[in-house]
C-alpha cells in the first residue's frame, strides 16, 4: 500500500539528483555522521547525569536547558541530511527491515526526549534517583536502537 | 617495507576470517560508528565549553574530571574497533587517500588534546570557572572541533573506492598521496 509513495519519493528531483551524483550520497552521509556525533554529545551529557554519573555537581535542569539548543540543532541536521539520503534509495528502504525499525523507533525517541525527558528534567527537585536512572537508561536505549538500526540499513541488502 | 609487512598481515588467517565474516565485521564496524556518539559527542561538548559557547557556568575542571573518563572509554572502543577494521584489510586502507588524511588529522587532533592538557589545563584552577576561557583553551577547543569533524568525514569516505590504486588512471597527486605502487599489479 505504501510502495507507490516510496516509489514517488525515489523519483523526486532530489532523490534522482543524489542517485545520479557520485559524490552527493557519500558527502551527505558523512555530514549525517557529524550530526550523530553532536546528537550523541547533547543527549549523553544529560543522560549520564540522570544516571548519576558525569557532571553530578550540576543540576539536571541546568544541564538539560543548556544542552537543548544543541540537541535541537543536532536533530535538525540529522533530519535535514537523513531525508535526502532516504529519497535517493526509498524503494530499497521499503524492503529493508532495519529502515522500518529505525523509522518507527525514531518518533518514540523524539517524543520521549522532547515531551517527557525534557519536562521531567525541568523540575528542579529531580536529582539522581531510581526514577532519573530509568529516564537516562531509557533515553540511551531508545536512541541506541535508532542509531544501530540506521547503521544497519546500509549493511543489510 | 611498510607495504610488505601489511601484505603479510593481510594474508594472516584471522585477517582473512575477519574480512570475510558475515556478522563480525559488520558488528565491529557498527560499534566503531555508534561509539562516535560517545567519543566525538562528549569531546564536542567539552570543546564548546572551552570556546565559552555553552555550559558557561560549569567549571572546565568538572568537564575534565567528570566527562573526560567517558570520552576515554569512547576512545578506547574506537581504537580497538578501528585497529580491528584496519587489520581486516590493511593494504587497502594504507593506500587509501581518505584513510591517510584521517590518520594525519587524527594525529593533529591527538597532539592538540595532549598539548592542551600539558599546558593550558595545568592552570585550570585559575581560569576554569570563568564563562569564557583564555585564548589558548579556546584555540584548543576550536582545533578539536574542526579536527574531529574532518576525521569523521574522511573516515566515512574510506568506504568509497574512487581513488583506489587498482582503479587507474588517477591524477598523479592522488597516486602520490595514496602511495600507489604502479605497474606492480
Amino acid at each position: 500500500m505504501l510502495l507507490p509513495f516510496f516509489e514517488w519519493c525515489e523519483n523526486t528531483v532530489v532523490g534522482s539528483a543524489i542517485r545520479d551524483s557520485l559524490w552527493a550520497f557519500p558527502v551527505i552521509e558523512a555530514v549525517h555522521l557529524v550530526g550523530l556525533c553532536l546528537l550523541g554529545g547533547a543527549l549523553l551529557i544529560v543522560d549520564l547525569r540522570l544516571l548519576g554519573v558525569g557532571l553530578t555537581g550540576r543540576s539536571i535542569s541546568e544541564l538539560s536547558a543548556q544542552a537543548r539548543p544543541w540537541l535541537v540543532g543536532a536533530v535538525t541536521l540529522m533530519v535535514a541530511t537523513g531525508i535526502p539520503l532516504f529519497l535517493s534509495e526509498a524503494v530499497k528502504c521499503y524492503y529493508n527491515t532495519s529502515f522500518w525499525v529505525k523509522i518507527t523507533t525514531l518518533p518514540v525517541a523524539l517524543v520521549f526526549t522532547f515531551a517527557l525527558r525534557d519536562r521531567w528534567a525541568r523540575s528542579p527537585e529531580l536529582d539522581t534517583s531510581l526514577r532519573s536512572r530509568l529516564i537516562g537508561a531509557g533515553s540511551i536505549a531508545l536512541w541506541l536502537t535508532v542509531a544501530a538500526a540506521g547503521r544497519w540499513i546500509g549493511l543489510s541488502a | 617495507m611498510v607495504l610488505s609487512i601489511l601484505e603479510w598481515l593481510e594474508g594472516t588467517r584471522w585477517s582473512i576470517a575477519l574480512l570475510e565474516s558475515i556478522w563480525v565485521w559488520p558488528l565491529v564496524e557498527s560499534t566503531h560508528v555508534l561509539t562516535l556518539g560517545l567519543f566525538v559527542g562528549t569531546t564536542i561538548m567539552m570543546d564548546l565549553r572551552l570556546l565559552g559557547v555553552t555550559f558557561r557556568q560549569v567549571p572546565v575542571s568538572a568537564f575534565t574530571g567528570r566527562m573526560l573518563p567517558w570520552t576515554r572509554v569512547g576512545f578506547a572502543i574506537m581504537t580497538v574497533t578501528g585497529l580491528l577494521l584496519f587489520y581486516s584489510n590493511p593494504v587497502r586502507y594504507y593506500t587509501n587517500v581518505f584513510f591517510r588524511l584521517k590518520v594525519l588529522v587524527l594525529a593533529i587532533a591527538g597532539f592538540n588534546a595532549w598539548f592542551f592538557h600539558a599546558r593550558a589545563h595545568r592552570t585550570v584552577d585559575e581560569w576554569g570557572a570563568e564563562p569564557t576561557p583564555p585564548r589558548a583553551a579556546r584555540i584548543a577547543g576550536a582545533v578539536s572541533i574542526v579536527g574531529w569533524t574532518i576525521v569523521v568525514i574522511s573516515g566515512r569516505l574510506i568506504a568509497y573506492n574512487w581513488f583506489d590504486c587498482d582503479i587507474q588512471p588517477q591524477p598523479d597527486l592522488i597516486n602520490w598521496a595514496a602511495g600507489c605502487v604502479l605497474g606492480a599489479e
